[in-house]
C-alpha cells in the first residue's frame, strides 16, 4: 500500500491543488510514433487482408441474391399463410443485412487493414479573421445609418406594428381547419330520442341488454341503441358514449341524494372514458370492485360512484341513469349529468347548463 | 479570359483517368477549389462520434423506405370493409388507412419488411439523435464556438421526435389511435384555447376523420423538410468549426489530429452507412416492430392492457401516470372564475419536457456565465474532468429516465410482481430524490476517477506483479507510464472558482455575487492534474519509503 495518494486533500477535504502555470505542467509530447500493422511490413498479411475484403464484398453478393431468391420466389396470394410472409420478411431481412454488412464490414476492414493508418495534424484556422469582423460591423451601423431608421422613430414604429399585424390573416385562414366546438361536447346520444329512452345495447353487435341477463359480478361495455345504425360520425359519437354496465350487490352501493334512483338493482352504468385524457376504462376488478385505465392507471371506485382513489385522474366517472322499460331492457332515462371524457376549458360551463 | 481559354495556350493534360474526371468537372463547374479543401480534411476518429453518424444514415435510411411506403399508403379515413388476405380481420370495417398499412404488410411483397425497416430506423434515428447530445453535453462539445450548432441539434431532437409521433398514428390501428386519444386529452386541457385546438386539429371532435391525411402531410413534408434544412445547418456548421477532438498527446484547441477524409475516413464513415443499414435489415427481418394486425382498427372503445408508446414519447406519458389527480382530498384539477384549470394533465404534459428543453437549449450560456470562459475550446473534456457538468448532466438524465420508466409502471408491477400502485410511490419519490442522489454519486465518482488518473500518472499502472524483497516484504510492482500515456491522464485544466469581480462602474453587483457563489459550486471540489514537480517527488518518495517500511519492519522483529 506504500505507493497511494499523493494526490492529498487540503482545505475543502476533497480539493487537490496544484501549481496552474504553465511551468509546471507536462509538456504535450506530440502525436506518438506512428506504429506499423502486420500487412504494412509483411505482403502475407496484406494478402490475406486483401482476400478478406474481397471475401466479405462476395459475401454482399450472395445476401443480394438471397433478397432477390426470396422477393421471386415467394409470391403472396389470396391466401398466404402467416408463416410464409414471415418466411419471406426474414429471407428479405438477411439477404439486405448480407448485402449491407457485406459492403460495409468489407469497406471499413479495407480501410483499417490497407489504407495508410497515419494520424496527421492540421492546423485549425480562425473561423473569421479581425479585419473582416471589423469591416462586417461598419458595415452593419453605415446600413443601420442610412436607413434612418433610428432618427426616424415614426416609421420604425409604424413598421413594427404592421409587421405583427401582418401574421394575423395567417392564422386566421386556418379557421376553417374545423367547426366551432360550442357544447357539441356536452352531449352524447344517450339522449332520449323523441321521448324513446334509448336502450343499453352490447358493445359491438348491438343487441339490447335485459336486466335478468346482468348478474352480480358481471360487467357489460354497452353502447346506445342505434349507434351501429349511424353513416357519420359514428366513431365521434361512440368515442363520448361508450360506457360501462355491473352489476353489484345493491347494498355495496351508496348512491349520494338524487342519485338513488340512477341504478337498478344493484346495476349501474359508468362512462367508460377516462376523465383524464380519455382512454378506455376498460379493466374491471370484480373483487374490489375497481375500474381501473390501463394507460395511466387512474383507479376509480365503484361503491362509492367511482370516486378517483388512485392516479392521475381528478374527477369521478360520470354516471349514466337507467331503468328498465316495460319488456324488461334497460334503458337511460336521460343523457349524462356532466360531460363525459377528459377536461376542457369550458366543461364546467357546460356542466352548470345541462344542470339547470 | 483566362490564360487556359486562350486557343494557343497549351491543354491541360492529366495523366491518370481519375485526374480527367477531375479536371473535366473542374472546366465547367470549378469544383478543384472544394475538393482541394475537403479532399484531405483531417477528421479525428472516436468511437463516440459515431452516434451523430448513425443519426444521419438512419434519416437516409427513413427517406428511402418511407418513400417506398407512400407508393401503397392512403392516409384516407373513410370506412371500409378489410378485404385483403389477412383472414382474422376479413370484412371487418375499419378505415381505408389502416387497410392500406394491412395491405404493404401482406399483399405488397416486401412491404412488412419496408413497414418494419421504416419503423427501427425511426426508434434509432430518435435514439442515436438523444446519444449523440449526450455525448456531446458530456464531452463539453457544445462550449464555444459550437453553442449554435448544439441549438440545432436540440431543435433536431424536437424535430425527430414530431416526425416519430405523426408517423406512429398514420396506420390508425388501435394502439396509434389511443395515443391520438390521449394527445387529444392533453389538448383539451390548455386553458382558453385548448378545446378550439383540439377541434381544429382533428376537425371536429374527436376522432373524426382529417386527422390521418394532416399528420401524414406533416409526416412527409413538413417535418422531414425542416429535419433535412436543419441536417444541412448542422453539417456546414460542423465544417466550418472542424470536428473536435478527444484530448491527448499532440492534440490542442489550435489542431486536428486524425484522419485525412480521403481516403481512410471516407471510407470508414462511407461503409458504416452500409453497417447501420444492415443492422437495421436484421432486426426488420427478425423483430416484430408495431404489429398493426394484432391491433385491430381504431375503436374508442377497446383498449389493450400494458400498451406503451414508442420509446421516446416514453418520458411525457410516465410524467402523466406519475401526476397524482387527487392530494388527499384535494383535487388537482381546479375549477377558477367558472373555468377549468386541468392542472393535473398541464403540469405533467408541459413541465418536465418544458424544463428539460429549456435547460437544454439554455445550458451553454449558463455554463458560459458562470465560468466566464469566453475562450474556444476544440479539444474535448474527459466527462470525469468536468464533475459538476457531468453531475448536471447524470441528474438530468436520471430524471428523465424516472419518467420513462413510469410510463412502463404496469408492466414493472406485473413482471416484478409487487404492487401497481407501490411502483408508482417509488417513482413519484424518485422523481423528486433520484436527480439529487445522482448528482452527489455522480461528481463523487467523477473526483474519484480524477484521482485514480493522479495515481495512475504519479506511481504507474498495477501490473499485477508481486515481488518479494530481500527483507521478506511482499510489494506489487508498479509499471511507470509512457509519456503519450501520462499526457493523456494529465493532460487537463481544472480551473478554480471565479470569486465576484467588480463591473465597469467598479461595483459587485448581485448578479456578479450569484454567478461566484454558482462559479464556487461549479469548481470549489476538484483535483488537480498531477506535475512533473510531483512526479519527480513520488519517485524520490520510493526510495525514502521503501527505507522506512524497512525500518519498520526491522522495529517489528526486534519485538
Amino acid at each position: 500500500m506504500g505507493n497511494h495518494s499523493d494526490g492529498s486533500p487540503n482545505h475543502s477535504g476533497t480539493v487537490a491543488t496544484a501549481g496552474q502555470n504553465e511551468v509546471e505542467k507536462f509538456q504535450d509530447p506530440g502525436i506518438p510514433p506512428h506504429r506499423l500493422r502486420l500487412a504494412d511490413t509483411d505482403p502475407k498479411a496484406a494478402k490475406r487482408a486483401e482476400r478478406q475484403v474481397a471475401l466479405l464484398f462476395g459475401i454482399s453478393v450472395v445476401g443480394t441474391l438471397i433478397f432477390l431468391v426470396a422477393y421471386f420466389a415467394i409470391d403472396l396470394g389470396e391466401d398466404t399463410a402467416i408463416a410464409t410472409i414471415r418466411l419471406q420478411n426474414a429471407l428479405l431481412g438477411i439477404g439486405t443485412a448480407f448485402a449491407m454488412l457485406g459492403i460495409g464490414t468489407g469497406i471499413v476492414h479495407w480501410a483499417k487493414a490497407l489504407m495508410p493508418d497515419h494520424e496527421v495534424s492540421e492546423e485549425r484556422h480562425a473561423i473569421r479573421t479581425e479585419e473582416d469582423r471589423l469591416a462586417a460591423v461598419r458595415i452593419v451601423d453605415d446600413i443601420v445609418e442610412e436607413t434612418g431608421i433610428k432618427r426616424r422613430p415614426l416609421i420604425r414604429n409604424t413598421l413594427l406594428g404592421a409587421v405583427a399585424l401582418a401574421p394575423l390573416p395567417a392564422l386566421a385562414v386556418f379557421g376553417d381547419l374545423g367547426p366551432r366546438p360550442d357544447n357539441t361536447l356536452a352531449h352524447t346520444m344517450w339522449a332520449p330520442q323523441d321521448g324513446k329512452l334509448k336502450r343499453l345495447t352490447r358493445d359491438p353487435d348491438g343487441t339490447p341488454i335485459k336486466a335478468s341477463d346482468v348478474t352480480i359480478g358481471s360487467a357489460f361495455h354497452v353502447i346506445p341503441e342505434g349507434l351501429n345504425e349511424l353513416h357519420e360520425g359514428k366513431l365521434n359519437e361512440k368515442a363520448k358514449a361508450v360506457v360501462l354496465l355491473m352489476r353489484l350487490n345493491p347494498e355495496s352501493l351508496n348512491p349520494s341524494a338524487g342519485r338513488e334512483d340512477w341504478g337498478y338493482n344493484g346495476i349501474v352504468a359508468y362512462s367508460k372514458i377516462c376523465t383524464h385524457v380519455g382512454c378506455p376504462v376498460a379493466l374491471y376488478e370484480q373483487q374490489t370492485h375497481h375500474l381501473l385505465c390501463p394507460c395511466h392507471q387512474s383507479t376509480f371506485d365503484l361503491t362509492q360512484e367511482c370516486k378517483v382513489i388512485f392516479g392521475p385522474a381528478s374527477r369521478p366517472l360520470p354516471q349514466l341513469p337507467i331503468a328498465v322499460d316495460a319488456e324488461g331492457y334497460l334503458v337511460a332515462t336521460s343523457d349524462f349529468h356532466e360531460p363525459v371524457g377528459p377536461s376542457y376549458w369550458e366543461r364546467d360551463e357546460h356542466e352548470r347548463n345541462i344542470n339547470a | 479570359m483566362s490564360a487556359t481559354s486562350t486557343p494557343n495556350a497549351p491543354a491541360f493534360v492529366a495523366k491518370t483517368k481519375g485526374g480527367r474526371i477531375t479536371n473535366f468537372v473542374d472546366e465547367r463547374v470549378g469544383g478543384s477549389g472544394i475538393l482541394r479543401e475537403f479532399g484531405r480534411k483531417v477528421f479525428p476518429d472516436h468511437w463516440s462520434f459515431m452516434f451523430g453518424e448513425v443519426a444521419l444514415y438512419s434519416f437516409v435510411i427513413l427517406l428511402l423506405s418511407g418513400t417506398f411506403l407512400t407508393f401503397f399508403f392512403d392516409p384516407s379515413m373513410a370506412e371500409t370493409r378489410y378485404a385483403g388476405s389477412y383472414t382474422p380481420l376479413k370484412n371487418v370495417e375499419m378505415s381505408v388507412a389502416y387497410s392500406s398499412s394491412l395491405d404493404i404488410s401482406f399483399d405488397v411483397r416486401g412491404g412488412l419488411f419496408m413497414r418494419q425497416v421504416h419503423h427501427w430506423s425511426a426508434l434509432l434515428f430518435v435514439a442515436s439523435v438523444s446519444v449523440h447530445m449526450l455525448r456531446v453535453f458530456f464531452t463539453g462539445a457544445f462550449r464555444k464556438p459550437r453553442e449554435m450548432n448544439w441549438v440545432v441539434g436540440g431543435v433536431l431532437l424536437i424535430l425527430s421526435m414530431a416526425a416519430g409521433f405523426t408517423g406512429y398514428s398514420l396506420p390508425d390501428d388501435l394502439l396509434s389511435g389511443n395515443g391520438l386519444r390521449i394527445i387529444d386529452g392533453v389538448i383539451k386541457s390548455i386553458p382558453v384555447i385548448g378545446t378550439y385546438t383540439s377541434f381544429f386539429l382533428f376537425g371536429g371532435e374527436f376522432p373524426g376523420t382529417a386527422i390521418i391525411g394532416r399528420l401524414y402531410m406533416l409526416h412527409i413534408l413538413l417535418v422531414p423538410a425542416l429535419i433535412l434544412l436543419m441536417i444541412v445547418l448542422h453539417l456546414f456548421m460542423v465544417v466550418v468549426h472542424k470536428h473536435t477532438q478527444y484530448p491527448g498527446p499532440g492534440r490542442n484547441d489550435g489542431n486536428v489530429v486524425g484522419y485525412p477524409l480521403g481516403p481512410v475516413y471516407a471510407a470508414k464513415a462511407g461503409g458504416f452507412f452500409f453497417i447501420v443499414f444492415g443492422v437495421v435489415a436484421l432486426m426488420a427481418g427478425f423483430f416484430t416492430i408495431n404489429p398493426i394486425w394484432n391491433y385491430g382498427p381504431y375503436d374508442p372503445s377497446p383498449v389493450s392492457a400494458g400498451t406503451q408508446p414508442d420509446w421516446y414519447i416514453g418520458f411525457v406519458d410516465g410524467a402523466l401516470r406519475l401526476m397524482p389527480g387527487i392530494i388527499g382530498d384535494w383535487k388537482v384539477e381546479q375549477i377558477w372564475f367558472g373555468h377549468v384549470f386541468t392542472f393535473n394533465v398541464l403540469l405533467p404534459a408541459l413541465v418536465p419536457a418544458g424544463i428539460i428543453f429549456t435547460v437544454l437549449f439554455t445550458y451553454p450560456w449558463i455554463e458560459r456565465w458562470i465560468t466566464k470562459d469566453n475562450r474556444e475550446h476544440h479539444v474535448l473534456d474527459r466527462p470525469r474532468n468536468a464533475p459538476t457538468r457531468t453531475a448536471i448532466g447524470m441528474a438530468g438524465f436520471v430524471w428523465y429516465c424516472v419518467m420513462w420508466a413510469a410510463a412502463g409502471s404496469d408492466l414493472i408491477a406485473t413482471h416484478f410482481h409487487v404492487s401497481l400502485n407501490d411502483v408508482t410511490y417509488w417513482l413519484r419519490a424518485l422523481f423528486f430524490v433520484g436527480p439529487v442522489i445522482a448528482f452527489i454519486v455522480t461528481k463523487r465518482v467523477a473526483l474519484a476517477l480524477q484521482r485514480k488518473d493522479r495515481e495512475i500518472a504519479l506511481h504507474g499502472r498495477e501490473t499485477g506483479r508481486i515481488v518479494r524483497l530481500p527483507h521478506g516484504e511482499f510489494i506489487e510492482v508498479h509499471a511507470p507510464l509512457d509519456e503519450y500515456k501520462r499526457y493523456k491522464l494529465v493532460g487537463f485544466e481544472s480551473p478554480s472558482p471565479l470569486p465576484a469581480e467588480p463591473n465597469a462602474h467598479g461595483v459587485v453587483d448581485k448578479k456578479e455575487k450569484r454567478r461566484a457563489k454558482l462559479s464556487q459550486w461549479f469548481f470549489e471540489d476538484r483535483v488537480a492534474p498531477a506535475t512533473p514537480a510531483e512526479l519527480a517527488a513520488a519517485h524520490g518518495h520510493h526510495g525514502t519509503h521503501e527505507a522506512v517500511e524497512a525500518g519498520d519492519s526491522q522495529k517489528t522483529l526486534s519485538h
